[in-house]
Protein backbone atom coordinates (compact mmCIF):
# COMPACT_ATOMS: atom_id res chain seq x y z
CA UNK A 1 0.00 0.00 0.00
CA UNK A 2 1.29 3.37 -0.93
CA UNK A 3 0.72 6.43 1.25
CA UNK A 4 1.49 9.92 0.22
CA UNK A 5 3.48 12.03 2.63
CA UNK A 6 0.48 14.36 2.92
CA UNK A 7 -2.03 11.72 4.03
CA UNK A 8 0.53 10.15 6.39
CA UNK A 9 1.00 13.47 8.21
CA UNK A 10 -2.77 13.95 8.34
CA UNK A 11 -3.49 10.63 10.01
CA UNK A 12 -0.48 11.05 12.28
CA UNK A 13 -1.76 14.43 13.44
CA UNK A 14 -5.23 13.14 14.15
CA UNK A 15 -3.81 10.21 16.08
CA UNK A 16 -1.68 12.56 18.19
CA UNK A 17 -4.79 14.65 18.96
CA UNK A 18 -6.54 11.46 20.00
CA UNK A 19 -3.87 10.88 22.67
CA UNK A 20 -4.90 14.13 24.35
CA UNK A 21 -8.49 12.93 24.54
CA UNK A 22 -7.49 9.71 26.29
CA UNK A 23 -7.54 10.95 29.91
CA UNK A 24 -10.96 12.54 29.42
CA UNK A 25 -12.30 9.35 27.91
CA UNK A 26 -11.07 7.49 30.98
CA UNK A 27 -12.95 9.86 33.27
CA UNK A 28 -16.17 9.46 31.34
CA UNK A 29 -15.91 5.67 31.46
CA UNK A 30 -15.14 5.69 35.20
CA UNK A 31 -18.16 7.85 35.96
CA UNK A 32 -20.53 5.25 34.59
CA UNK A 33 -19.28 2.84 37.25
CA UNK A 34 -20.87 2.74 40.69
CA UNK A 35 -18.87 4.73 43.21
CA UNK A 36 -17.09 2.27 45.43
CA UNK A 37 -16.60 4.35 48.54
CA UNK A 38 -18.96 7.08 49.69
CA UNK A 39 -19.66 9.07 52.85
CA UNK A 40 -22.00 7.52 55.38
CA UNK A 41 -25.43 8.86 54.46
CA UNK A 42 -26.23 9.88 58.06
CA UNK A 43 -22.81 11.36 58.80
CA UNK A 44 -22.45 14.79 60.35
CA UNK A 45 -20.64 16.85 57.75
CA UNK A 46 -18.89 20.13 58.31
CA UNK A 47 -16.22 22.25 56.74
CA UNK A 48 -14.51 23.47 59.88
CA UNK A 49 -15.20 21.57 63.08
CA UNK A 50 -14.58 23.46 66.29
CA UNK A 51 -15.35 23.16 69.98
CA UNK A 52 -16.21 25.70 72.64
CA UNK A 53 -15.46 24.87 76.26
CA UNK A 54 -17.47 26.96 78.72
CA UNK A 55 -15.41 26.65 81.89
CA UNK A 56 -17.95 28.62 83.95
CA UNK A 57 -20.54 25.91 83.37
CA UNK A 58 -17.99 23.22 84.06
CA UNK A 59 -16.92 24.76 87.37
CA UNK A 60 -20.52 25.24 88.42
CA UNK A 61 -21.05 21.52 87.88
CA UNK A 62 -17.86 20.77 89.78
CA UNK A 63 -19.17 22.69 92.80
CA UNK A 64 -22.07 20.26 93.08
CA UNK A 65 -20.00 17.14 92.69
CA UNK A 66 -16.70 16.08 91.21
CA UNK A 67 -17.43 15.45 87.56
CA UNK A 68 -15.19 13.60 85.12
CA UNK A 69 -17.88 12.48 82.70
CA UNK A 70 -16.25 13.88 79.57
CA UNK A 71 -12.84 12.38 80.35
CA UNK A 72 -14.31 8.98 81.19
CA UNK A 73 -16.60 8.96 78.16
CA UNK A 74 -13.77 9.77 75.75
CA UNK A 75 -11.33 7.29 77.20
CA UNK A 76 -13.95 4.54 77.31
CA UNK A 77 -15.08 5.06 73.74
CA UNK A 78 -11.53 5.09 72.40
CA UNK A 79 -10.02 2.32 74.53
CA UNK A 80 -7.49 4.71 76.03
CA UNK A 81 -5.21 2.97 78.57
CA UNK A 82 -4.66 4.27 82.07
CA UNK A 83 -0.97 4.22 82.90
CA UNK A 84 0.15 5.67 86.23
CA UNK A 85 3.22 7.54 85.11
CA UNK A 86 3.48 11.10 83.93
CA UNK A 87 5.99 10.10 81.27
CA UNK A 88 4.02 7.20 79.88
CA UNK A 89 0.43 8.30 80.44
CA UNK A 90 -1.91 8.36 77.45
CA UNK A 91 -4.37 11.21 77.28
CA UNK A 92 -6.88 12.32 74.72
CA UNK A 93 -8.68 14.78 76.98
CA UNK A 94 -7.44 15.87 80.38
CA UNK A 95 -7.50 18.68 82.92
CA UNK A 96 -4.73 21.06 83.89
CA UNK A 97 -4.37 24.31 85.78
CA UNK A 98 -5.00 27.68 84.16
CA UNK A 99 -1.33 28.68 84.30
CA UNK A 100 -0.33 25.47 82.51
CA UNK A 101 -3.06 25.58 79.90
CA UNK A 102 -2.61 29.28 79.18
CA UNK A 103 1.05 29.98 79.92
CA UNK A 104 2.05 33.54 79.17
CA UNK A 105 -1.51 34.67 79.73
CA UNK A 106 -1.18 35.11 83.46
CA UNK A 107 -1.28 38.74 84.57
CA UNK A 108 -0.29 39.97 87.99
CA UNK A 109 -3.79 40.88 89.06
CA UNK A 110 -6.60 40.26 86.60
CA UNK A 111 -6.08 36.51 86.22
CA UNK A 112 -5.19 35.83 89.85
CA UNK A 113 -8.60 34.28 90.46
CA UNK A 114 -7.94 31.75 87.69
CA UNK A 115 -4.62 30.40 88.93
CA UNK A 116 -4.92 26.77 89.96
CA UNK A 117 -8.35 26.38 88.42
CA UNK A 118 -8.77 23.23 86.35
CA UNK A 119 -9.22 23.60 82.60
CA UNK A 120 -10.22 20.93 80.14
CA UNK A 121 -7.61 20.39 77.46
CA UNK A 122 -7.62 18.31 74.30
CA UNK A 123 -6.16 18.37 70.81
CA UNK A 124 -6.90 21.78 69.29
CA UNK A 125 -7.22 20.49 65.72
CA UNK A 126 -5.27 23.58 64.69
CA UNK A 127 -5.93 25.27 61.41
CA UNK A 128 -2.16 25.41 61.01
CA UNK A 129 -1.02 22.24 62.79
CA UNK A 130 2.71 21.96 63.50
CA UNK A 131 2.41 18.20 64.15
CA UNK A 132 1.30 17.68 60.57
CA UNK A 133 4.19 19.74 59.24
CA UNK A 134 6.81 17.68 61.02
CA UNK A 135 5.39 14.19 60.46
CA UNK A 136 7.80 12.45 58.09
CA UNK A 137 5.37 9.70 57.03
CA UNK A 138 2.18 11.75 56.79
CA UNK A 139 0.75 9.48 59.47
CA UNK A 140 -0.83 12.57 60.94
CA UNK A 141 -2.61 14.80 58.51
CA UNK A 142 -5.26 17.46 58.35
CA UNK A 143 -8.44 16.32 56.68
CA UNK A 144 -9.14 18.76 53.89
CA UNK A 145 -12.89 18.29 54.02
CA UNK A 146 -13.52 19.21 57.68
CA UNK A 147 -10.22 20.22 59.26
CA UNK A 148 -9.86 17.34 61.70
CA UNK A 149 -6.22 16.54 62.46
CA UNK A 150 -6.24 12.77 62.08
CA UNK A 151 -3.84 9.99 62.96
CA UNK A 152 -3.27 7.06 60.67
CA UNK A 153 -1.87 4.59 63.18
CA UNK A 154 -0.95 2.23 60.37
CA UNK A 155 1.61 4.68 59.12
CA UNK A 156 3.02 5.99 62.40
CA UNK A 157 6.62 4.94 62.89
CA UNK A 158 6.83 6.32 66.41
CA UNK A 159 9.47 8.98 65.78
CA UNK A 160 7.62 11.40 68.10
CA UNK A 161 8.44 14.48 66.01
CA UNK A 162 4.77 15.40 66.30
CA UNK A 163 5.01 15.32 70.09
CA UNK A 164 7.92 17.73 69.91
CA UNK A 165 6.01 19.84 67.40
CA UNK A 166 2.73 20.06 69.32
CA UNK A 167 2.84 23.07 71.65
CA UNK A 168 -0.14 21.82 73.64
CA UNK A 169 1.09 18.41 74.81
CA UNK A 170 -1.91 16.84 73.15
CA UNK A 171 -0.02 13.80 71.91
CA UNK A 172 0.94 10.69 73.82
CA UNK A 173 3.34 7.95 72.89
CA UNK A 174 2.74 4.29 73.61
CA UNK A 175 5.96 3.31 75.32
CA UNK A 176 4.52 -0.14 76.00
CA UNK A 177 1.69 -2.33 74.79
CA UNK A 178 -1.35 -0.36 75.97
CA UNK A 179 -3.83 -3.24 75.87
CA UNK A 180 -3.25 -4.61 79.42
CA UNK A 181 -3.73 -1.08 80.78
CA UNK A 182 -7.19 -0.49 79.38
CA UNK A 183 -9.14 -0.41 82.63
CA UNK A 184 -12.49 0.42 81.09
CA UNK A 185 -14.63 -2.08 79.28
CA UNK A 186 -13.30 -2.60 75.77
CA UNK A 187 -15.23 -0.82 73.06
CA UNK A 188 -15.37 -3.53 70.42
CA UNK A 189 -16.22 -0.97 67.75
CA UNK A 190 -12.96 0.97 68.02
CA UNK A 191 -9.41 -0.34 67.74
CA UNK A 192 -6.76 -0.13 70.41
CA UNK A 193 -3.23 1.01 69.67
CA UNK A 194 0.06 -0.85 69.79
CA UNK A 195 3.45 -0.14 71.26
CA UNK A 196 5.39 2.46 69.31
CA UNK A 197 2.65 4.71 67.96
CA UNK A 198 1.54 8.18 68.96
CA UNK A 199 -2.11 8.86 69.68
CA UNK A 200 -4.37 11.79 70.41
CA UNK A 201 -7.93 13.08 70.25
CA UNK A 202 -9.53 12.61 66.83
CA UNK A 203 -12.57 14.87 67.43
CA UNK A 204 -14.51 11.60 67.34
CA UNK A 205 -14.22 11.32 63.56
CA UNK A 206 -15.67 7.81 63.82
CA UNK A 207 -18.71 9.07 65.73
CA UNK A 208 -19.28 12.01 63.37
CA UNK A 209 -19.37 9.49 60.54
CA UNK A 210 -22.22 7.74 62.35
CA UNK A 211 -24.11 11.00 62.88
CA UNK A 212 -23.15 11.32 66.56
CA UNK A 213 -21.59 14.22 68.41
CA UNK A 214 -18.19 13.70 70.04
CA UNK A 215 -18.33 11.50 73.13
CA UNK A 216 -17.19 14.25 75.53
CA UNK A 217 -19.81 16.68 74.24
CA UNK A 218 -22.52 14.08 74.57
CA UNK A 219 -21.37 13.09 78.07
CA UNK A 220 -21.18 16.61 79.53
CA UNK A 221 -24.21 17.10 81.77
CA UNK A 222 -23.48 20.78 82.35
CA UNK A 223 -23.58 21.61 78.65
CA UNK A 224 -20.13 23.10 78.95
CA UNK A 225 -18.91 21.58 75.70
CA UNK A 226 -20.33 22.68 72.36
CA UNK A 227 -19.31 21.27 69.03
CA UNK A 228 -20.14 22.41 65.55
CA UNK A 229 -19.11 23.77 62.20
CA UNK A 230 -17.46 27.18 62.36
CA UNK A 231 -18.07 27.67 58.66
CA UNK A 232 -21.82 27.49 59.23
CA UNK A 233 -23.16 30.87 60.51
CA UNK A 234 -26.05 29.11 62.27
CA UNK A 235 -23.98 26.57 64.16
CA UNK A 236 -23.78 26.62 67.95
CA UNK A 237 -20.06 27.25 68.03
CA UNK A 238 -20.16 30.03 65.45
CA UNK A 239 -22.87 31.82 67.42
CA UNK A 240 -20.91 31.58 70.67
CA UNK A 241 -17.57 32.53 69.13
CA UNK A 242 -19.02 35.54 67.33
CA UNK A 243 -21.01 36.82 70.31
CA UNK A 244 -18.86 36.16 73.37
CA UNK A 245 -15.26 36.70 74.37
CA UNK A 246 -13.35 33.46 73.99
CA UNK A 247 -9.75 32.48 74.52
CA UNK A 248 -7.53 30.12 72.59
CA UNK A 249 -4.39 28.42 73.81
CA UNK A 250 -1.07 30.06 72.91
CA UNK A 251 -2.45 32.33 70.18
CA UNK A 252 1.00 33.88 69.73
CA UNK A 253 2.21 30.71 67.97
CA UNK A 254 -0.12 31.18 65.03
CA UNK A 255 -1.37 27.59 65.05
CA UNK A 256 -4.99 28.84 65.05
CA UNK A 257 -6.51 26.36 67.52
CA UNK A 258 -10.10 25.31 66.99
CA UNK A 259 -10.91 24.77 70.64
CA UNK A 260 -12.22 27.97 72.21
CA UNK A 261 -12.55 28.67 75.92
CA UNK A 262 -15.08 30.82 77.74
CA UNK A 263 -13.59 31.80 81.08
CA UNK B 1 37.95 -39.95 31.71
CA UNK B 2 39.53 -40.36 35.04
CA UNK B 3 38.61 -38.59 38.23
CA UNK B 4 41.41 -38.13 40.71
CA UNK B 5 40.43 -39.24 44.22
CA UNK B 6 37.06 -40.33 42.84
CA UNK B 7 36.27 -42.28 45.97
CA UNK B 8 36.58 -39.33 48.33
CA UNK B 9 34.88 -36.95 45.98
CA UNK B 10 31.89 -39.22 45.37
CA UNK B 11 31.51 -40.04 49.06
CA UNK B 12 31.78 -36.36 49.88
CA UNK B 13 29.23 -35.49 47.22
CA UNK B 14 26.83 -38.13 48.51
CA UNK B 15 27.15 -36.80 52.08
CA UNK B 16 26.61 -33.25 50.85
CA UNK B 17 23.50 -34.15 48.86
CA UNK B 18 22.10 -36.14 51.77
CA UNK B 19 22.67 -33.29 54.24
CA UNK B 20 21.38 -30.66 51.84
CA UNK B 21 18.14 -32.52 51.20
CA UNK B 22 17.71 -33.55 54.82
CA UNK B 23 14.84 -31.10 55.50
CA UNK B 24 12.90 -32.59 52.61
CA UNK B 25 13.39 -36.15 53.85
CA UNK B 26 12.64 -35.09 57.38
CA UNK B 27 9.31 -33.54 56.47
CA UNK B 28 8.29 -36.14 53.91
CA UNK B 29 4.73 -37.32 54.33
CA UNK B 30 4.08 -34.79 57.04
CA UNK B 31 2.44 -32.23 54.76
CA UNK B 32 -0.05 -30.16 56.71
CA UNK B 33 -3.56 -30.65 55.37
CA UNK B 34 -4.91 -27.68 53.47
CA UNK B 35 -7.04 -25.61 55.83
CA UNK B 36 -10.75 -25.68 55.47
CA UNK B 37 -12.44 -22.37 55.93
CA UNK B 38 -15.15 -22.39 58.56
CA UNK B 39 -18.04 -20.23 57.43
CA UNK B 40 -20.61 -21.59 59.88
CA UNK B 41 -20.82 -18.64 62.24
CA UNK B 42 -24.29 -17.86 63.65
CA UNK B 43 -24.58 -14.66 61.62
CA UNK B 44 -23.65 -16.34 58.35
CA UNK B 45 -26.01 -19.24 59.02
CA UNK B 46 -28.91 -16.85 59.36
CA UNK B 47 -28.19 -15.11 56.08
CA UNK B 48 -30.62 -15.87 53.28
CA UNK B 49 -28.04 -15.22 50.58
CA UNK B 50 -24.59 -16.16 51.75
CA UNK B 51 -22.70 -13.46 49.89
CA UNK B 52 -19.64 -11.54 51.00
CA UNK B 53 -18.72 -8.08 49.74
CA UNK B 54 -17.20 -9.60 46.62
CA UNK B 55 -17.60 -13.07 45.11
CA UNK B 56 -15.80 -15.80 47.05
CA UNK B 57 -12.98 -16.28 44.56
CA UNK B 58 -12.22 -12.57 44.46
CA UNK B 59 -12.28 -12.33 48.23
CA UNK B 60 -9.93 -15.28 48.52
CA UNK B 61 -7.30 -13.80 46.26
CA UNK B 62 -7.90 -10.13 46.81
CA UNK B 63 -9.00 -9.56 50.40
CA UNK B 64 -5.67 -8.04 51.32
CA UNK B 65 -5.87 -5.41 48.60
CA UNK B 66 -9.46 -4.73 49.53
CA UNK B 67 -8.58 -4.25 53.20
CA UNK B 68 -5.80 -1.94 52.14
CA UNK B 69 -8.18 0.12 49.99
CA UNK B 70 -10.75 0.22 52.75
CA UNK B 71 -8.15 1.48 55.18
CA UNK B 72 -7.14 4.27 52.82
CA UNK B 73 -10.71 5.29 52.09
CA UNK B 74 -11.78 5.30 55.73
CA UNK B 75 -8.76 6.73 57.49
CA UNK B 76 -7.41 9.10 54.89
CA UNK B 77 -10.42 10.01 52.75
CA UNK B 78 -13.10 9.83 55.44
CA UNK B 79 -15.33 7.66 53.25
CA UNK B 80 -16.80 4.88 55.34
CA UNK B 81 -19.50 3.30 53.22
CA UNK B 82 -18.68 0.76 50.53
CA UNK B 83 -21.04 0.24 47.65
CA UNK B 84 -20.82 -3.30 46.32
CA UNK B 85 -21.43 -4.19 42.70
CA UNK B 86 -25.01 -5.23 43.53
CA UNK B 87 -25.68 -1.84 45.14
CA UNK B 88 -25.59 -3.16 48.69
CA UNK B 89 -23.75 -0.91 51.14
CA UNK B 90 -21.28 -1.99 53.77
CA UNK B 91 -19.59 -0.20 56.64
CA UNK B 92 -15.89 -0.34 55.80
CA UNK B 93 -14.69 -1.55 59.17
CA UNK B 94 -12.83 -4.67 60.19
CA UNK B 95 -14.31 -4.73 63.68
CA UNK B 96 -17.77 -3.47 62.84
CA UNK B 97 -18.37 -5.24 59.54
CA UNK B 98 -15.99 -8.06 58.58
CA UNK B 99 -15.80 -9.69 61.99
CA UNK B 100 -19.51 -9.28 62.46
CA UNK B 101 -20.10 -12.20 60.10
CA UNK B 102 -16.69 -13.83 60.39
CA UNK B 103 -16.76 -13.91 64.16
CA UNK B 104 -14.51 -16.96 64.17
CA UNK B 105 -11.13 -15.30 63.74
CA UNK B 106 -9.07 -18.35 64.75
CA UNK B 107 -10.92 -20.60 62.32
CA UNK B 108 -11.31 -18.05 59.56
CA UNK B 109 -8.25 -15.79 59.51
CA UNK B 110 -5.57 -17.60 61.46
CA UNK B 111 -5.97 -21.01 59.87
CA UNK B 112 -4.95 -19.93 56.39
CA UNK B 113 -2.42 -17.39 57.54
CA UNK B 114 -0.68 -20.02 59.64
CA UNK B 115 -0.83 -22.53 56.80
CA UNK B 116 0.70 -19.98 54.45
CA UNK B 117 3.54 -19.51 56.89
CA UNK B 118 2.52 -16.08 58.14
CA UNK B 119 3.41 -15.77 61.78
CA UNK B 120 0.33 -15.46 63.96
CA UNK B 121 0.08 -12.04 65.51
CA UNK B 122 2.97 -10.53 63.62
CA UNK B 123 2.13 -10.89 59.94
CA UNK B 124 -0.39 -9.63 59.02
CA UNK B 125 -0.40 -7.49 62.15
CA UNK B 126 -4.07 -6.55 62.16
CA UNK B 127 -4.72 -7.77 65.66
CA UNK B 128 -2.04 -5.86 67.51
CA UNK B 129 -4.49 -2.95 67.47
CA UNK B 130 -7.82 -4.18 66.17
CA UNK B 131 -9.79 -6.16 68.71
CA UNK B 132 -10.53 -9.71 67.67
CA UNK B 133 -14.05 -10.94 68.39
CA UNK B 134 -14.48 -12.99 71.51
CA UNK B 135 -14.96 -16.60 70.53
CA UNK B 136 -16.68 -19.15 72.67
CA UNK B 137 -14.43 -22.12 72.78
Amino acid sequence: MKTSRRSFLKTGGIAALGLYALPFAGEVLAESDLPKAIHNPNALRGEHWAMVVDMQKCWKQQEQKQCKECLVACHTVHNVPEIDSIKEEIKWIWTNNYENVFPGQTDDFNTQNLLGKPFIALCNHCTNPPCVRVCPTKATFKRAEDGIVMMDFHRCIGCRYCMAGCPYGARSFNFRDPQPYIKTELNMKFPTRERGVVEKCNFCAERLADGLLPACVEACKAGALSFGDLADPNSVVRKIVSSRFTMRRKPELGTQPNVYYIV
Amino acid sequence: MKIYDARYILIGLAIFVALFTLPFWYNMGKAAPAPELKLDTPVIQQMAVKQCVLPKAEMRTGHMQMLNDWRTWVVRDGLRTYVAADGKTYNMSLQKECMNCHSNKTKFCDQCHTYAGLKVGSVPYCWTCHIAPKENQ
